[in-house]
């Protein structure tokens, strides 16, 4: 009997943390993750999970918590958007360069100034280079699996990187959707405990643990860290497949084609708006326009091989990004030209910038990008549905 | 709190938890820690800000604790010890000792409001503030602990202003007024008092706090061997002072008949050779009105 319930996207993380058996959770609240953390300490609360919930005093203490926690081997989650994200920052690269296999979750949210609540992708962008694996992902049924898929993920012993699982923020983190709660006992087959990595602190194997590193060494910590983060792409995917025999859905490793294989022109997506890219291309499609959709479900690492796999045989490619890299382009565009570049792949890209600051893309605005890459006209960066002339 | 017998040198643990670091030769704050230790045992867990003690003890591959020990990010020393007891906790282990070392730009600056805050959640940790009154670490800086006068590298004794001219950040009081269980102020110049305070810290059952005051020969401007001296002149002189807050009471351990002077204890260290007799008049009347409160409030 399967059980569903109607929840919206930081409730579905919720229930993703509550089978996921956290020993802690260290939060501190921020539009527009603040349901998840309030409905984590009701289930805390009200006895339905066992884990020790701190009320830190702000962001940097929840990233600190976690990183205490976690160096002792327990498994620790924490969420934050935007400016708390930021707040933390420093203690990401900290987490990451300890090999603590933290989970987070991020509402994507804009960055002041202006200020702004609304969702775009500027708050994990900026820390992009902070050596966590990050994650996005389109639904609240994602992102209740992610949550169980990214402990798994975080810690394995070859890995152990912290997991950033990005939520795009009120499109995802409030909508209400029709999401199954997977079974604890199935849950429990397919996350076990948590096991201590050999470098983290104990009683029976006392550890010094962040250590100072000179220019002697320092450089090759951080390179076997570079280079751990590779195996993420296997490994993502055997869970993935696992995660299909266990629960009967999967979402296939690093990037998701939609109506791709014969496409002439592809979107490349992160998040939520992948929803309605699918639906603009199933119109198109029936119109007998040769268009499709492919989704980047991780960005660090990032999937040069899946992306080109994925891509190479298209006429042109647009990149959808909801960032901006002042001074130059999206991020994402600058990260697929790289893989396309590094695969000796020349194909025409264009590079549309859109939803900063919550503003909408519509399926008009999708339909423009499509028609614009099928006639290979306009300019290799755009800024999609721009409300007034600058 | 524990009846037990109190420590002293005689029947304090001889075994060591803190060697082969590279702290100066006379370094209060090494001092402190390494006596801290015996009193705590190796089962406790350390977590130490980016700062001298840090800097000198986690240098790969050679690591100068016995003890689990992590550094942390530098505003962070209350918040990763309270995380790692909490993550013992809920592993399974049975009242974990988990224990901040931290300086006093560690502590009173960039570090005070996750103290705060961790004090707040009322866990049980203990916060050992080893007070150098600068960042000694990164050269000798002003902190929100340098008292007033200090010359430091970046309040030098110039010819307009004359060392710093902010006071002492009352780090003791504004601990104690988050109610917290047990708060005490110590000194490595009177190191029976110190280790009594560690071990109450140790069998108290919420958080705690002592504030030890640790002499930096290299900071201060004095003989390596000068630094016990001077952390028993420092309370003798009314400077510094003794005292505790257990159950929302405040009290004075030392109380000194007649004040050293303090002229002759602020001469020995270079950090003071500057100031003249009106900043002298200042320091005494501070002391002073300082000295008549506590009389006055406290037990």
């Amino acid at each position: 009997m399967k059980d569903f319930a109607f929840l919206n996207g930081n409730e579905a993380i919720a229930y993703g943390v509550k089978l996921s058996r956290p020993h802690v959770i260290a939060a501190y609240p921020i539009t527009p993750q603040t349901k998840a953390v309030e409905k984590l300490s009701a289930f805390v609360q009200d006895g339905e999970l066992d884990c020790k919930y701190m009320h830190v005093e702000s962001e940097h203490s929840a990233m600190a918590c976690s990183i205490g926690s976690s160096s002792v081997g327990a498994r620790t989650f924490t969420a934050t958007s935007s400016q708390g994200l930021l707040y933390m920052s420093e203690c990401l690269p900290y987490a990451s360069g300890a090999r603590l296999p933290i989970v987070m979750m991020n509402a994507n949210r804009s960055i002041a100034t202006p200020w702004n609540i609304y969702g775009d992708q500027m708050d994990s962008m900026h820390v992009l280079n902070s050596g966590w694996i990050q994650l996005y992902v389109e639904d609240a049924q994602e992102a209740l699996d992610m949550v169980i898929q990214s402990f798994k993920l975080a810690e394995n012993h070859e890995i152990l990187t912290p997991v950033m699982i990005n939520v795009d923020g009120f499109v995802l983190t409030h909508t209400y959707e029709k999401v199954e709660i997977p079974p604890q006992d199935q849950v429990d087959a397919f996350l076990p405990e948590i096991k201590a990595a050999p470098h983290l602190m104990s009683d029976e194997n006392k550890m010094s643990m962040c250590i100072s590193a000179g220019n002697q060494h320092y450089m090759e910590f951080k390179i076997k860290q570079h280079r751990d983060m590779f195996k993420v792409f296997d490994e993502l995917e055997k869970i993935d497949a696992d995660f299909l025999k266990s629960f009967g859905r999967n979402y296939g490793g690093a990037v998701e084609g939609y109506r791709n294989e014969d496409a002439e022109v592809l979107l490349v997506t992160t998040g939520s708006v992948t929803g309605t890219v699918r639906a603009v291309v199933d119109s198109m499609r029936d119109e007998g326009k040769k268009v499709g959709v492919i989704k980047l479900r991780i960005l660090r690492p990032f999937p040069v091989d899946e992306i080109c796999r994925n891509i190479s045989q298209a006429r042109a490619v647009g990149i959808l990004d909801k960032n901006i890299s002042f001074g130059y382009e999206g991020t994402v565009f600058t990260n697929v030209n790289s893989a396309l570049q590094q695969k000796g792949l020349t194909i025409s890209t264009t590079n549309f910038i859109g939803g900063l600051g919550g503003k909408d893309i519509t399926k008009v605005n999708i339909r423009n990008m499509f028609e614009n890459l099928l006639s290979g006209e306009g300019e290799t960066v755009q800024y999609s549905n721009m409300g007034c002339a600058l | 709190m524990s009846t037990a017998a109190k420590l002293n040198i005689r029947n304090l643990d001889s075994n060591e938890y803190f060697y082969g670091h590279k702290a100066c030769g006379g370094c209060g704050e090494s001092l402190a820690l390494r006596l801290a230790l015996k009193v705590l045992g190796d089962d406790a867990y350390l977590s130490l800000p980016a700062g001298c003690m840090a800097a000198v003890s986690f240098i790969y591959p050679n690591m100068a604790f016995k003890n689990n020990a992590i550094i942390t990010p530098f505003a962070s020393t209350a918040a990763v010890t309270t995380g790692i007891a909490a993550g013992l906790e809920a592993l399974g282990k049975e009242k974990p000792l988990s224990v901040g070392f931290a300086g006093d730009g560690g502590t009173a600056d960039i570090g005070i409001q996750s103290l705060s805050g961790a004090i707040d959640r009322g866990e049980k940790f203990i916060y050992i503030c080893t007070d150098n009154e600068a960042y000694m670490n990164t050269g000798i800086q002003k902190s929100g602990l340098t008292p007033f006068g200090a010359s430091t590298t970046t309040t030098p004794s110039g010819k307009v202003i004359h060392g710093n001219i902010n006071e002492k950040k009352n780090m003791f009081e504004i601990v104690a007024a988050h109610g917290i269980k047990y708060a005490a102020t110590a000194s490595i110049g009177y190191l029976d008092d110190f280790i009594n305070k560690v071990q109450k810290a140790k069998d108290c059952d919420g958080p705690s706090y002592i504030h030890v005051y640790s002499p930096c020969p290299t900071g201060w401007g004095h003989g390596a061997e000068l630094s016990v001296d001077l952390g028993k002149e420092v309370v003798d002189t009314g400077l510094w002072y003794l005292a505790e807050y257990e159950e929302g009471e405040f009290k004075l351990n030392r109380k000194p008949k007649e004040f050293k002077s303090i002229h002759d204890h602020l001469v020995r260290q270079a950090r003071f050779r500057h100031i003249g007799e009106d900043e002298l008049k200042v320091i005494e009347e501070t002391r002073d009105a300082k000295w008549a409160k506590m009389l006055k409030n406290w037990n």
